[in-house]
């Protein structure tokens, strides 16, 4: 009962979100709505007693990749009666997109009813659960021991990605001035006080 | 009296717990906001005897003659909370009061997982470093908010530093915590102290030393304090990203959470680096009352941990910002992941005191 109201809810409050990261006015409101959509489908995956996923989900997304988005956004300087005119002009796509992903769910949801009369309650996955009753160690057991070799292989798609990424920001220029941090801290005042004797100035 | 339990008594047995735990809660809660009142007067203080002076001499509790300044946090939180709070004209007005709370919530919430004792923890829950991590990252949003909300160059300058160190860092203090867990075995943080008993040289400070210095260094950074406070940069920025708040907005903003964080990094690395709430003469003197596990042992090692905050403060001059960008990418990260790989190799090949 609690938890029916809770998924309710956090639900509301989700779909809420979504429709405020479209339609706010401001770029970082819609930046701050999109943070709330990812908080509160973290806690609708707590209630699904999925924690890893749910404390990943605001580790790397909301700790992350939207302190990045928002950082972006922030120093854009974005003429908003321009982005208006463009929702009205792709409103009807945009509600394409959407109907097309209700559908996919609606017909998965009946494909897993197929044969179960309307009393049968709604198949559903069984929590993965580790010899502690923690979906983390299960989660990692599975990551790590049977599916090692594809997570390994993710892990280096991601590198390169990140390579790429760095080298191609990285050019540098003739004329830049950079300091070289091995040198800073190996000089030596040898190298750089040079005391000079001079003579006494004579008075007139 | 017993009246009183009789009606105790009746009250169904689970609104009986919430009662204990939103009690419990409000403990915690109160005893963090007083730490960090008498934080603020032991940071004076001891940056005064460093520099010899005597700090805040005056206020007393009460009038009496003795302890004279310890009732100065009061006066200050008076003194801030009745002052005007002032809102610049073209300010975001909802996102500059709401950004103030969003820096609090997160830092008072991390405290859930905390364990004090070998019996009290407040939630011990099976991802406990996980939550840590992931909570502590939402911190760096008060300080963003507040800095874009403002409207003025200054504040969304030291917002941006902040954004900037505050992701850098973050990244070392995760690896340093992955050393932690493959250390201890799990993500528990009561486990996580539990597999540090057997006296001094068996809590994970000698084995994971590197990764311990890495994990207080970035503690500092990210809790914006000096050497690294270059969100705050007084001589290059004014005050950074709370340059437009006063009063009440300014304590909840800035003091709160700061001084909340600071005392939080300190009890993690604690409980995750100097055996929490085990006893140091746990292998020395058995049976006796010394080498019990209790709250007295957490608090000294915290203690020990925010006076390095206070004397770091007082010795270290500011960081450059592009220095504080490369030890954070080009020095720490490498740093932790060559030990992880250390770790491993000892954890694999059972050296140490993962010998079976």
């Amino acid at each position: 009962m609690l938890i029916t109201i809770l998924f309710y809810t956090f639900a509301a409050v989700l779909v809420g979100a979504a429709l405020g990261v479209v339609l706010s006015r401001n770029t970082v409101h819609s930046a701050l709505f999109l943070v709330l959509a990812f908080f509160t489908s973290a806690a609708l995956w707590l209630l699904l007693e999925a924690e890893f996923l749910g404390i990943v989900l605001v580790l790397v997304y909301v700790g992350a990749v939207m302190v990045l988005f928002l950082f972006v956004v922030m120093m854009l300087d974005i003429n908003v009666a321009q982005l208006r005119e463009g929702l009205t002009r792709y409103a009807p796509l945009g509600a394409l997109v959407a109907l097309m992903v209700i559908v996919q769910i609606v017909y998965v949801t009946w494909v897993r009813r197929l044969g179960l009369t309307a009393d049968m309650a709604f198949p559903s996955a069984e929590p993965l659960r580790g010899t502690q009753g923690s979906n983390t160690e299960a989660l990692g057991a599975l990551l790590y021991d049977d599916y090692v070799l594809p997570f390994q292989l993710a892990a280096v798609v991601l590198l390169v990605a990140i390579v790429a990424a760095i080298v191609l920001t990285m050019r540098s220029r003739p004329g830049l001035k950079q300091q070289d941090v091995a040198k800073q801290v190996a000089v030596r005042k040898e190298d750089r006080v040079r005391l000079v004797k001079l003579p006494a100035e004579k008075g007139p | 009296m017993n009246e009183a339990l009789g009606y105790w008594d009746a009250v169904p047995a689970n609104l009986q717990d919430l009662v204990i735990l939103v009690l419990q809660i409000l403990g915690v809660t109160v005893a963090v906001i007083l730490s960090v009142a008498f934080m603020t007067l032991a940071e004076r203080k001891v940056i005064g005897w460093i520099q010899v002076r005597h700090g805040p001499n005056q206020i007393r509790i009460f009038g009496l003659p003795f302890l004279k300044g310890v009732a100065q946090p009061f006066a200050d939180v008076i003194k801030l909370l009745l002052k005007e709070i002032v809102v610049p004209a073209n300010a975001d007005r909802f996102l500059f009061l709401v950004a103030p709370l969003i820096a609090l919530v997160p830092a008072l919430a991390t405290w859930a997982v905390v364990p004090f004792s070998p019996d009290f923890v407040l939630a011990d829950i099976d991802a406990g470093l996980l939550y840590v991590l992931a909570l502590t990252s939402l911190g760096v949003y008060g300080i963003i908010l507040a800095g874009w909300a403002a409207n003025s160059k200054y504040a969304l300058l030291g917002a941006m530093r902040s954004a900037a160190q505050i992701v850098a860092y973050e990244i070392a203090m995760g690896f340093a915590l992955v050393g932690v867990l493959m250390a201890a075995g799990s993500l528990n943080l009561t486990e996580i102290v539990k597999s540090q008993s057997g006296g001094v040289l068996e809590w994970h400070w000698l084995w994971l030393f590197p990764l311990m210095v890495i994990y207080f260094i970035s503690g500092i950074a990210e809790t914006n304090r000096a050497p690294f406070d270059v969100a705050e940069g007084e001589s290059e920025i004014v005050a950074g990203f709370h340059v437009e708040y006063s009063g009440a907005t300014f304590a909840t903003l800035f003091a709160l959470p700061e001084y909340a964080n600071m005392i939080l990094v300190a009890t993690l690395s604690a409980v995750f680096f100097l055996g929490g709430w085990l006893s140091p003469f746990e292998g020395i003197a058995p049976g006796t009352l010394l080498a019990e596990p209790s709250f007295v042992w957490l608090f000294l090692k915290i203690v020990f941990f925010l006076f390095l905050f206070l004397w770091f403060r007082a010795t270290f001059p500011r960081y450059r910002y592009d220095q504080i960008m490369r030890l954070g990418w080009k020095v720490f990260i490498p740093l932790t992941l060559v030990w992880i790989f250390v770790l491993a190799a000892f954890v694999h090949f059972e050296i140490g005191p993962w010998a079976a």
